[in-house]
């Protein structure tokens, strides 16, 4: 236990002195990059802009109310297409999701030398692209449109779905898949009786928690021409129509609401 | 030996127990796929033009261009990191009140919805309509993307921060208040130990995606690699695009790995 010797009496320390300097020695060294990186961009900004927010802000805000309530008929299509985005590339994903998962989790895997390493490359490099960056590729190949969205969504959620699920399949209880093996058990019904009924809950999470987060990417996807509410939100923006902005602004927050509720409900029903 | 004359097998239990549930359950799902697919437009037209084309659009990313453009890329991808590593700081900074005060077993009723209210609000809205907002209110230019990423982190970390304060052990603070510590040294020294590992990690976690976030922001015009990757795209020099996509790939593959390697040295 580090202790400072005063004159008279002992005090108790949480550090020894050489990790306190050492702690602040990072600290500093933190401090030195974080200040570096926003000298840089303070540099790359128009202060003259940003003094001027709060009167911008102000003005905007006051031409966003009344929110246009009319435009809703106009709405529910693109929600629709919205929601539709969000379910049908949940359920590619998750096709694919499935047999990737198995091929990178160690313990399923035909072979960690060889298989392991493509199914992670696949989960990474899905991983690491944005759905609008997706969207952007596919719009250009298949056209503007749903189907743009639900590709660019679906191929965005394998590398989420993937890697729970193989984490999920890496951590299950061998004693069960033991026993399904001293049966007899082929390496087929192995998979089935042994592995798939202990991660068909997590599996059942993992799918309806990317349904949600899927919601919310869909409604951006419109910025680039895939479909789904963002193209209203774009177009309302474009023409500086401010009341049918926060109609839609609105209209994607209950949406986010109330998926966010369906998803926890339905996650405590099955954990 | 004795033979069972029944021959019986054995079925696995179906998950669902009613068989009238399960029926409606099926007839649910291709109900809504029906109506789904019957509403969704799609021009099959296009879609096979797009197809037969796929392998040209395919084959135009490689080889990868990392010359041509390579000046605005490196400045985009510079642009991006700065952008991350400041929006984190701050997001983290501001995230850590509201976090706390939105910590059932911290903080008082009217407190606790006040923080909660908060990190729904900014939780709910994806990183780049907040982007859109600052762009239009602060300019084009990287300082809209870092206030979209700041605000993102804040309902991110906040609200993870304060499901950890709730579930952290309470005897240990007890232990520490008994010894007539007062709050901020309540705070320093029982609740931030038990929270500060797997906060760290989210942290990195946080700052990859904040990096990965970067890269889209710069689409509406909030500063990043994103601004260079739709040029590319607009200019169908693919090959640059490529190679912009292989860099953000192999910076989050590092992150990655150096995350999950920095979590470890920390627990």
């Amino acid at each position: 236990m580090p202790v400072k010797q005063l004159a008279d009496r002992k005090v108790w320390q949480r550090r020894t002195t050489r990790k306190q300097f050492l702690v602040w020695f990072g600290w500093l060294i933190g401090i030195a990059i974080f200040g570096y990186c926003w000298q840089l961009i303070s540099d790359k900004t128009i202060w003259e802009f940003v003094s001027d927010a709060p009167k911008q802000a102000a003005d905007m805000a006051s031409r966003m109310v009344p929110p246009k309530w009319s435009y809703m008929e106009a709405l529910w299509a693109p929600i629709w297409d919205t929601i539709n985005i969000a379910t049908l590339g949940t359920v590619i994903a998750i096709v694919i999701a499935v047999p990737v998962a198995f091929l990178a989790a160690r313990n399923t895997t035909p072979s960690i030398r060889y298989v392991r390493p493509v199914a992670l490359f696949i989960i990474v490099s899905s991983r690491s692209i944005n759905s609008l960056i997706w969207a952007l590729m596919l719009v250009t190949l298949i056209g503007p449109g749903v189907l743009a969205g639900v590709v660019a969504i679906g191929l965005r959620s394998i590398g989420f779905c993937a890697k729970l699920l193989y984490e999920a399949i890496e951590e299950i209880d061998t004693n069960q898949e033991e026993a399904v093996i001293a049966t007899g058990a082929s390496r087929g019904q192995q998979l089935i009786y042994g592995i798939v009924p202990q991660i068909l809950p997590a599996f059942a999470g993992i799918s309806v928690f990317r349904w949600d987060i899927n919601i919310r990417e869909s409604t951006v996807l419109g910025l680039v021409g895939a479909g789904g509410i963002g193209l209203q939100l774009s177009a309302s923006i474009d023409t500086l129509t401010w009341t049918q902005v926060s109609l839609i602004l609105l209209v994607i927050l209950a949406t986010v609401i109330v998926s966010e509720w369906v998803s926890a409900k339905i996650r405590h029903a099955i954990i | 030996m004795i033979h069972s004359s029944i021959k019986r097998t054995w079925k696995r239990p179906p998950i669902i127990k009613s068989p009238a549930w399960r029926w409606a359950l099926w007839l649910g799902v291709a109900i809504y796929l029906s109506l789904a697919f019957g509403t969704m437009e799609v021009n099959w037209g296009r879609v096979a033009e797009g197809a037969l084309r796929s392998k040209r659009f395919i084959m135009a990313f490689f080889p990868p261009d990392f010359v041509s453009r390579w000046d605005s890329i490196i400045e985009g991808i510079l642009e991006s990191i700065w952008m991350a590593v400041t929006s984190t700081v701050i997001g983290i900074i501001l995230s850590i009140p509201v976090g706390l005060g939105a910590a059932r077993n911290l903080a008082y009723k009217p407190v606790y919805y006040f923080c909660r209210a908060i990190l729904a609000v900014s939780r709910t809205f994806p990183e780049i309509i907040l982007a859109i907002f600052f762009v239009k209110l602060f300019g084009f230019g990287p300082f809209a993307g870092f206030l979209a990423l700041s605000v993102g982190t804040i309902g991110f970390y906040g609200k993870l921060l304060a499901e950890d304060i709730e579930a952290m052990d309470p005897v240990q603070a007890e232990a520490v208040k008994s010894v007539g510590a007062g709050w901020l040294q309540w705070l320093n020294y029982s609740i931030q130990p038990q929270v500060m590992p797997r906060m760290i990690g989210l942290g990195i976690y946080r700052l990859d995606i904040n990096f990965r976030e970067s890269s889209v922001v710069g689409i509406v015009g909030g500063g990043g690699i994103g601004a260079t990757l739709l040029t590319s795209f607009d200019r169908y020099e693919f090959d640059s695009a490529a190679a912009i996509l292989i860099i953000i790939i192999s910076i989050v593959m590092v992150l990655e790995y150096s995350s999950g390697y920095i979590r470890k040295w920390v627990q």
